[in-house]
């Protein structure tokens, strides 16, 4: 009879492949892969000098008009000029600080989010989400404490562009979790109401949500009544996208087993906290892909609020590329903006996955 | 059924099984009925448990067995009759309902754990959130019951990252954490390997030495004729026999019991 030792644990093999090895197996594996790896080399040989010529080599950032652009590629000056337009709008000059201090509050508050190991995080993302949307409000709008008052309809660029993305985010994702409940729920009458909220508003373009916002509310509000152009189109914006979000939500939801609500009720948890403690951090982890999906296309249609006659940053680029002064600066500003939203997007998505990464608890099933 | 730990193999290792079953019902059910739609699943079912008692209920599949247990912590309504439990009657009040839920603890086949908590988590969630305990002492507790369990040294891993023996045994400690008068097993071994099985009926075996009243659904034929007080068996919704295990496995009086266990020693 033969008697087998038990095995010491070694340490896993070191990663045998070095560069070479990685060329070979990604990108030479197969004739196949051979064709597609010079195809793309070809396609990158080809397009990639002539843009990187135009966007950075032969392109001009410095001046102060026109003038200043002559070596031929991009002319960038346009958007160093107008830079303080595209991003604060019409907000009056000696008042811009007060939008500066704002942005610094958002960094101060989304840059941890993005580092590890950082004390006290979720109190930092606890009070992005709670207080300072309201302290950006008054030192944004002013009126008290000595700010003068800066009505909405002056605000504009990136800085509106932010606002209307904020707040639709902020208010859209509580919103959705009650009304993804909300549809599931036991009761008729709250599943009814939920259910129809859900179904009127994605059942309507947003732009015609916030025409509806802008043009025939005033007709039912009382005379003398107004209220406030931004404020109408962030709720607009708030609601269309709350009932896209309880559908994601509510698929998250649905894909949470029976036990667990089981299990939650044998240790004698109500509706709330198990749902709270245990439903919804699964759901919700489920869904994140979902939920910034979401996010990333609520960030993009903040420009729909042009239609309503506020200047987003992608409106005040519009408007500034027809500008007299100015020709053939179009494709400057729209590379611009669309490279501005670009970046948020992108962070949105990179943070996701980072998220992801972070929730990630045992195997996979 | 199956005896993946015989009788002997138990009692070689538990040598307190004997044990006085107390006079105080806790557990009152009369002429319970239940329908599933029109499907008439549980048919004026009567149990009474008492205290420090071990029940073992068996039958085939689809015989009402799971239902039964569920009904007594309200995870599925009766419709007719009465269930006491502890006193307390068990109606749509969700009072009595929460009061009857701290008292019951309840293990499923597929351990149910929260996959987003650590075991400790998973431990000290509801003693924190329902029972009110400061933190620290419902941890420390998890910890004791987590070492009665054997798995002391796996409180920070999460769910995923255990074995499925290793897995029963926490979700039996979470429910311990709640300190239940009862526990009730719906078959707590069936989703498990043979060797896994050995370690959560030994932990079941313990539980059973130190005087809880369990309630099992299982089909452990060895657990069934050490540990066990009383068997029922249920056949299409009803309780057609019940015995004393010896009796129970040696002289089966009922013609569906006698099939059903030929099937098991032809097994
Ligand atoms: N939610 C439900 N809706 C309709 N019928 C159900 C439902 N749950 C169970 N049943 C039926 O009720 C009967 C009893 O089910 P139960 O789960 O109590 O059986 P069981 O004795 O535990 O069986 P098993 O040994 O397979 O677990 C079965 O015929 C089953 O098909
Ligand atoms: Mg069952």
């Amino acid at each position: 009879m033969a008697v087998f030792e038990l095995k010491e644990a070694l340490p896993p093999p070191a990663r045998s492949a070095g560069a070479t090895g990685w060329i070979r197996a990604n990108l030479l594996s197969s004739p196949l892969n051979i064709a597609l790896t010079l195809l793309g080399a070809y396609l990158i040989l080809t397009f990639l000098p002539p843009l990187l010529d135009w966007a950075i080599f032969s392109a001009d950032f410095t001046g102060e008009t026109q003038d200043a652009c002559v070596s031929g590629g991009a002319c960038w000056t346009f958007i160093t000029n107008r830079l303080p337009f595209f991003t604060y709008g019409f907000y009056p000059e000696p008042e811009r600080w007060r939008v500066n201090i704002g942005f610094l509050l958002l960094a101060a508050v989304m840059i941890p989010q993005f580092i590890e190991k950082i004390p006290g995080k979720q109190w930092i993302g606890l009070f992005g989400l709670t207080g300072l949307p309201i302290l950006v409000a008054i030192l944004l709008s002013g009126g008290i404490f000595g700010l003068e008052s800066v009505p909405t309809d002056k605000w504009g660029g990136l800085m509106l562009t932010l606002v209307l993305a904020f707040v639709g985010i902020v208010g859209a994702l509580p919103i959705g979790v009650v009304l993804a409940l909300g549809r599931r729920s036991q009761m008729p009458i709250v599943r009814i109401v939920c259910t129809t909220f859900i179904e009127l508003w994605r059942g309507v373009p947003l732009i015609s949500v916030l025409f509806m916002a802008s043009v025939m509310l005033p007709l039912f509000l009382p005379e003398g009544v107004s209220f406030d152009k931004l404020l109408r189109a962030l709720i607009g914006i708030t609601m269309f996208q709350s009932a896209y979000m309880a559908e994601v939500i509510r698929g998250g939801l649905q894909a949470i087993p029976r036990g667990q609500y089981e299990a939650a009720s044998a240790l004698g948890l109500g509706y709330w906290r198990s749902m709270g403690l245990i439903i919804l951090p699964q759901a919700l982890k489920l869904v994140i892909p979902g939920i910034v999906n979401t996010f990333i296309s609520l960030f993009k249609d903040t420009t729909l609020v042009l239609i309503i006659g506020l200047f987003d940053i992608l409106q005040t680029v519009n408007s500034s590329i027809v500008d007299p002064s100015w020709n053939n600066v179009a494709t400057e500003g729209y590379v611009f903006a669309a490279f501005s939203f670009w970046v948020f997007c992108f962070s949105m998505s990179r943070y996701s996955q980072a998220l992801e990464r972070k929730l990630h608890t045992g195997h996979k099933r | 059924m199956s005896e993946t730990v015989t009788e002997d193999e138990i009692r070689s290792h538990h040598d307190h099984l004997g044990h006085e079953v107390g006079r105080d019902v806790v557990i009152q059910i009369e002429q319970m009925n239940k329908w599933y739609g029109d499907f008439h699943v549980l048919r004026d079912v009567d149990l009474t448990v008492h205290r420090g008692e071990r029940i073992v209920i068996c039958g085939p599949s689809g015989s009402g067995k799971s239902t039964t247990i569920r009904c007594i912590n309200r995870l599925e309504e009766h419709q007719q009759g009465r269930i006491l439990v502890d006193g307390v009657e068990l109606n749509n009040d969700v009072k009595n309902i929460e009061a009857i839920r701290r008292e019951v603890g309840m293990v499923f086949q597929h351990f149910n754990l929260f996959p987003h908590l650590t075991v400790l988590e998973n431990c000290v969630l509801a003693p924190i959130w329902v029972r009110k305990e400061p933190r620290k002492e419902a941890e420390e507790r998890a910890m004791q019951l987590l070492e009665r369990v054997k798995i002391p040294d796996q409180a920070k891993k999460y769910p995923g990252q255990l074995s499925g023996g290793q897995q029963q045994r926490v979700a039996i400690a979470r429910s311990l954490c709640m300190q239940p008068k009862i526990m009730l097993f719906d078959e707590p071994t069936s989703a498990l390997d043979p060797e896994m099985i050995k370690e959560v009926l030994d932990t079941m075996v313990t539980l059973a030495e130190e005087g809880m009243t369990m309630l099992c659904v299982t089909h452990e034929m060895g657990f069934a004729k050490t540990v066990a007080d009383r068997v029922i068996f249920m056949d299409r919704g009803q309780i057609v026999e019940e015995n004393e295990p010896h009796a129970f496995f040696n002289t089966p009086q009922n013609e569906r019991t006698k099939l059903f266990l030929s099937q098991i020693l032809a097994h």
